[in-house]
């Protein structure tokens, strides 16, 4: 039953990834790509991370696509003009299958392996996702997230300052 | 039973789909959403990888992936709306300043 369920998703993922690549009107590429984002929250509902799927929904589902969404409609882009010149397609398609070619053998090739950590889903169940990822985010990697907002301050700034048309 | 396989098959899928967008689409924002695609299709790698090893460094990252992600999203589309201003195009074959 789960392995029929994870193959809907899984389809529906790859289709609205088809969408995104695809269609000529960026609107449509955006939504496709919601479509993807939320695919992918339920996948991470089904590895036991629900904090990272309310993540995702709300983080890229919800902020980051309206963003995009805003510029699409702040630039008024219509579906895309006749083609001026010709892209690579063959190349293109070429090189995205050495990549998926590439990958998939190396996942066949061998077993995943590697430290073991002690978070079993028994712990994950019982303490709660929230709380270990807060506990590992606050203790073990509370340098990198001072980093980050650091990195947040200059992206804020740095959005302001290309947006303004006098400095 | 769903292995770790099946969701990394799923992750390689999305990114050899989204190197494609990246490498035809001539629209900067559709660009921009393929490599988002890709972002998300390393994150789905990150998770399903850390569940397997039972620890929780992967999850951390793909919070960091995600701050990166936020990002990148205010600073690059603040950058198309700036070449937008200067050229009325946001077509990638438009950003050609620095060719001989």
């Amino acid at each position: 039953m789960e392995i029929i369920f994870f193959y809907l998703v899984a389809l529906v993922a790859v289709v609205s990834g088809f969408l995104v690549i695809r269609c000529q009107s960026p609107v449509n590429s955006a939504l496709g790509l919601v479509n993807t984002f939320f695919c992918l929250a339920i996948f991470y509902v089904m590895l036991h991370a629900p904090f990272m799927a309310a993540v995702q929904v709300m983080v890229y589902a919800g902020a980051i696509m309206v963003l995009i969404l805003f510029v699409i409609m702040l630039l008024n882009l219509g579906t895309e003009a006749r083609k001026r010149y010709t892209h690579g397609i063959v190349w293109s398609s070429l090189a995205s299958l050495l990549v998926l070619f590439n990958v998939i053998y190396f996942i066949k090739r061998g077993r995943v392996t590697g430290a073991e950590g002690d978070i079993t889903t028994f712990m994950v169940e019982s303490v709660g996702h929230t709380e270990l990822i807060g506990k590992a985010m606050f203790t073990e990697f509370l340098l990198p997230f001072e980093i980050a907002s650091v990195l947040l301050l200059v992206a804020i700034v740095g959005a302001v300052v290309l947006a303004k048309k006098q400095v | 039973m769903i292995s770790v396989y099946h969701y990394m098959s799923v992750a390689a899928i999305l990114f050899a789909m989204g190197t494609y967008g990246v490498l035809t689409r001539r629209n900067a924002i559709v660009i921009f959403m393929c490599i988002e695609l890709m972002l998300n299709s390393v994150n789905l790698t990150f998770i399903a990888l850390s569940r397997h090893l039972q620890s929780m460094d992967g999850q951390i990252f793909v919070f960091f992936v995600m701050t990166v992600a936020a990002a990148e999203a205010a600073v690059g589309l603040a950058l198309m709306i700036t070449f937008y201003r200067n050229r009325d195009s946001i077509d990638v074959d438009d950003m050609n300043l620095l060719k001989l």
